[in-house]
């Protein structure tokens, strides 16, 4: 499409039913009470001319260029700030305000550059619009009094530069800055004709700006202007896709001049984010077309061999023949796949199916194995269905908010800042977590309760909140009654003494009263709402404390409505969708078990195949049995499972003992360096079909450039499988989700044609939904009744001791993106340019360790080295880090412990030591 | 220590609050659910040579 501009109505929406009826200069309107005068009058077709009003920001009147006359009012009130009132009539346009407004634009002419043509927002600049739309002819006071003409320009940010003399303070970004990313590091420094934007007394690299991209998406001129757009010129067309970072799925408007990406700019009517970003989605897209993309198919015989370029029909035949062959030697089950949640759920469907049906045997497992898959289990025991509750929308309602195990303003920051608008308004926020994450307390946001808990004690801590509701008379009796099952065995067992708070507090090390209070706030607010992360599943209980949060969110009668519920929040942007696909060994798609002979037969007759009723080898598995010789050739898609998974000599052992190792993806990774085979990727912006965020929301992702590599990635698993002998021939993606609508009973209402006409679809869509499902369980659970389940803490057996006496726990930082890949081949490396170690001040002292300091993490598995940071954001015994650059390789320490019910590693407990690196010798680089 | 071996250790300490017979069943039936035959066959083996713990040993032999 062309470029696409969406509708700016001044301020925002108000809900409710459209009772106040206007006249705008004759035109009547109906709109919900609150709405402002510049609303009702965008709404009847009237555009009244604005400067410091956009509609995601409330009102600040400040410009005065909206100013209107109303019948029986005096003066000219500003448009944006007066609130309708039944019966109005209001004029837009007279001779008066016609004057009014062109001498409001005067004066911002009159300091303002006049250098339109050459302005990088030329043809996109609301002031330039502005001095059209009044009619400006003439600036009386002229141009040679004080100004801010040579203002600086700060070039610092990778990505947007701030030209101060372009700026005419209209307030727009600081108010982007708090309202809708909520970080405030903007601010109007100084008073009248001295005042301006400033994010401190500092650059914007260097302040405390995440560049979420808000401020330059509400700047109305070219004051905060894309550096791409400075390069580049202003794009001409847009096409509305899906971000391929986290598991927010935010929609994009991809905007560009021919084939040329300019920039991303974040999609109003995106369900997920409603306009706004992060610095990954907003701007680290040139990964994309960065240089060291691999474009050609490429095969070697050796590891140690060097690559040799070959056509696809060679890849694609050394592929086919050598998987067949070790079939041949060792057995069907010598061979697996691990499919990606950074693929489409169309490439994700088509490899499940290659799997299952060319290769015979159910060994396709997905990363979220090594991510939520506790999830997938937990929920599906307790909810009967494996996915979150809730839409993102449903945190505006929420009355108190239980984070655990998850920094969202790192992981997930545009829902981080849905989050903090709610906190701002004055939700209570309860933090689970051994480290004080930003949310604990940042600007206007500050929890009720920090529970920092030792790693690996989660189960105890839910355990001991729900004793506390259970004891003090906190059920929600009728919900429980009505909508569940199990509870009585559960309370009883909940109840008992050793669920206590003070029992447990020595375990956990979180204060009895701590606990008890925080229940309390819990389970006595109006709407509860938990949202969590790897910090939940990633542990040896990682399921049982899935299920534990459900029973919580059960006898407090949190699920159901908006506002409550029980939230995942996705690692990657498609973990659910991959999830949802069969990527799993022991699921077909739409979590029904291999076993299920009436499910398996439907796929048996689509297929025309036999598939085997037991489960195949989930990732770990793999890895053991490859080292044991039972597993001979794996195809890895789009991961890299030698930087991502834990305990890295056992992965690369493994690896090495492969005969065909099959790598896709748009860069030799580090698990490249273990094929045979490497297939380049598309990346997403190559790509057609869909992605499933964390809230069961399927966007369309749509490709935005020619696939640099002449195939896209569906099709190239297509033809191996039809080369080993099961032909798959689809010639257009919407023809895949057209099978997995068929097959699926959750997806049945979803097609290309339904996405494009609804934007996106939230499932469970099927003829019941049929505009998809933004909340789960809201009469009944999936399976019937909720089902309490007992959760009985057992300590993991990955234990601290002398030789090693601190627990690392891992994690994730905002400006990276999982291991790197991507990101670090952007300007992002601006912001973590290394992995560091965080350690408590009292750990340091104790090791001699400064700040700065390259320090070795050693375990019992292995060793690295990275540089040290100290922080009293970890409590005394606990070390954190990130994992992010290979060349610190942070799993090179984590172990082979695994949540007992789905394999899913234990990265958040390693016990380690740290110590002083042995200082280089001088003259050694 | 043998995959398979720490693995049913880490399921069987989930469920040994349940009643013996019932804790083998549970076990027996994860194992089931979530395992490869190979996966299987090598816990057979362990209980074969007497290297499974009581409940372990219980689930293993329900799945003979």
């Amino acid at each position: 499409m062309t470029l696409l501009k969406e509708p700016d109505f001044g301020t925002p929406a108000r809900p409710g039913e459209a009772t106040v009826t206007v006249e705008v200069d004759g035109l009547p309107v109906a709109v919900p009470p609150g709405t402002s005068v510049m609303r009702a009058s965008a709404q009847a077709g009237v555009n009244i001319p604005k400067l410091c009003a956009t509609d995601s920001l409330e009102a600040f009147g400040s410009c005065r260029l909206c100013v209107v006359e109303i019948d029986g009012r005096k003066g000219t009130p500003a448009s944006c700030t007066t609130p309708v009132a039944d019966g109005m009539k209001i004029r837009t346009q007279s001779p008066h305000l016609e004057r009014l407004r062109r001498g409001v634009m005067e004066l911002y002419i009159s300091d303002h550059p006049l250098d339109c043509l050459t302005c990088p927002a030329n043809g996109d600049c609301e002031l330039q619009d502005m001095a059209g739309t009044v009619g400006l002819r003439e600036v009386r006071y002229g141009y040679e009094g004080a100004n801010h003409l040579d203002a600086p320009t700060d070039t610092s940010n990778p990505y947007f530069d701030f030209d101060e003399s372009k700026c005419i303070a209209c307030s727009r970004c600081v108010r982007a800055c708090d309202e809708v990313q909520g970080t405030l590091a903007l601010t109007i420094a100084n008073r009248g004709f001295e005042s301006k934007v400033a994010p401190g007394p500092t650059s914007f690299l260097d302040s405390e700006c995440v560049s979420c991209g808000a401020c330059v998406q509400a700047c109305p001129t070219a004051t905060l202007q894309e550096k791409s757009v400075v390069e580049l010129g202003m794009p001409s067309r847009t096409v509305i896709t899906t971000c391929a970072y986290c598991g927010v799925g935010c929609s994009f408007k991809a905007e560009l001049r021919g084939t040329e990406l300019v920039r991303m700019v974040p999609h109003k009517d995106g369900g997920a984010n409603e306009g706004h970003s992060c610095v990954k989605g907003r701007f680290a897209f040139g990964y994309a077309t960065h240089p060291d993309r691999v474009l050609n198919p490429m095969v070697r015989e050796s590891i140690t061999d060097p690559w040799r370029e070959v056509s696809w029909e060679e890849a694609i035949s050394t592929v086919a023949s050598g998987f067949r062959g070790i079939q041949d030697r060792y057995g069907a089950g010598a061979i697996g796949a691990i499919s990606s949640s950074r693929c489409t759920n169309e490439e994700v469907w088509v490899v499940q199916k290659m799997v299952r049906a060319a290769f015979g045997n159910n060994n396709v497992d997905t990363c979220a194995r090594v991510c939520h898959s506790p999830t997938g289990y937990g929920l599906k025991q307790t909810f009967g269905e494996s996915a979150g509750t809730q839409d993102f929308k449903s945190v505006a309602l929420a009355d108190v908010i239980m984070v655990i195990g998850a920094n969202p303003t790192d992981g997930h920051p545009v829902f981080a800042s849905r989050m903090k608008r709610r906190l701002r308004e004055g939700a209570q926020l309860i933090v689970v977590d051994p480290r004080r994450i930003d949310l604990v307390r940042s600007p206007h946001v500050e929890a009720a309760h920090h529970l920092q808990l030792t790693p690996g004690t989660n189960v105890a801590i839910v355990n001991a909140l729900a004793h506390v509701v259970v004891t003090e008379g906190l059920v929600s009796e009728d919900f429980v009654a009505e909508r569940c099952e199990g509870y009585e065995e559960w309370a009883a067992f909940i109840a008992g003494p050793e669920n206590s708070p003070e029992a447990v507090e020595r375990i956990t090390g979180v204060p009895a009263a701590s606990v008890r209070a925080a229940a309390r706030l819990y389970a006595s607010a109006p709407n509860g709402a938990i949202y969590y992360g790897l910090g939940v599943t990633e542990h040896s209980q990682g399921s049982t404390m899935v299920m534990g949060l459900a029973n919580l969110a059960m006898a407090t009668g949190n699920v159901g409505r908006d506002g409550v519920g029980v939230n995942p929040l996705r690692g990657q942007n498609n973990v659910q969708g991959s999830c949802d696909m069969g990527s799993f060994p022991h699921e077909l798609p739409g979590y029904r078990h291999v076993s299920d002979d009436v499910v398996r037969g439907q796929f048996e007759s689509r297929w025309d195949v036999s598939i085997l009723p037991e489960p195949g080898l989930r990732i770990p598995n793999m890895f053991d049995a490859a080292i044991d010789g039972s597993f001979r050739g794996l195809f890895v898609h789009g991961e890299d499972i030698a930087q991502s998974d834990p305990n890295l000599q056992h992965v690369t052992a493994a690896l090495s003992a492969m005969e065909l190792v099959v790598v896709q993806d748009l860069f030799l990774n580090e698990t490249a360096k273990f094929a045979h085979v490497f297939l380049p990727g598309a990346s997403f912006l190559e790509k057609d079909g869909t992605f499933t965020n964390a809230e069961r929301r399927i966007n369309r992702v749509r490709a935005v450039m020619p696939a640099k590599t002449g195939k896209a990635e569906w099709e190239i698993v297509s033809e191996i499988a039809t080369a080993m002998g099961y032909p798959m021939a689809y010639s257009h993606p919407s023809e895949i989700m057209d099978e997995i609508a068929a097959m699926t009973p959750t997806f049945a209402g979803v097609s290309f044609e339904a996405l494009d006409k609804l934007g996106s679809i939230q499932w469970p869509c099927n003829a019941s939904a049929p505009e998809g499902t933004p909340i789960m369980h809201v009469d009944e659970f999936t399976r019937g009744r909720g089902k309490f389940v007992r959760t009985a803490f057992v300590a993991t057996e990955e234990r601290t001791t002398r030789r090693f006496p601190l627990v690392l726990t891992t994690g994730r930082i905002l400006s990276q993106y999982n291991v790197g890949a991507q990101t670090r081949r952007t300007g992002n490396v601006a912001w973590h340019p290394e992995d560091l170690l965080e350690l408590h001040p009292h750990d340091a002292s104790e090791r001699g360790i400064e700040d700065g300091a390259l320090v070795t993490l050693a375990s019992r598995v292995g060793e690295t080295t990275l540089r040290a940071t100290i922080s009293d954001r970890m409590p005394v015994g606990v070390v954190y880090t990130t994992f992010h650059h290979p060349i610190t390789g942070a799993n090179v320490v984590t172990t082979e412990h695994s949540d007992w019910a789905t394999n899913c590693p234990e990265y958040k407990v390693t016990a380690v030591q740290v110590s002083l690196s042995a200082p280089v010798p001088a003259g050694v680089d | 220590m043998v995959p398979e071996l720490r693995l049913v250790n880490d399921i069987a300490r989930q469920f040994g609050h349940l009643p013996d017979e019932a804790a083998a069943d549970a076990v027996a039936d994860h194992v089931r659910r979530f395992w490869d035959p190979r996966m299987r066959a090598h816990l057979l083996a362990l209980a074969d040579a007497g290297d499974l713990d009581p409940l372990p040993a219980a689930a293993a032999a329900r799945l003979r």
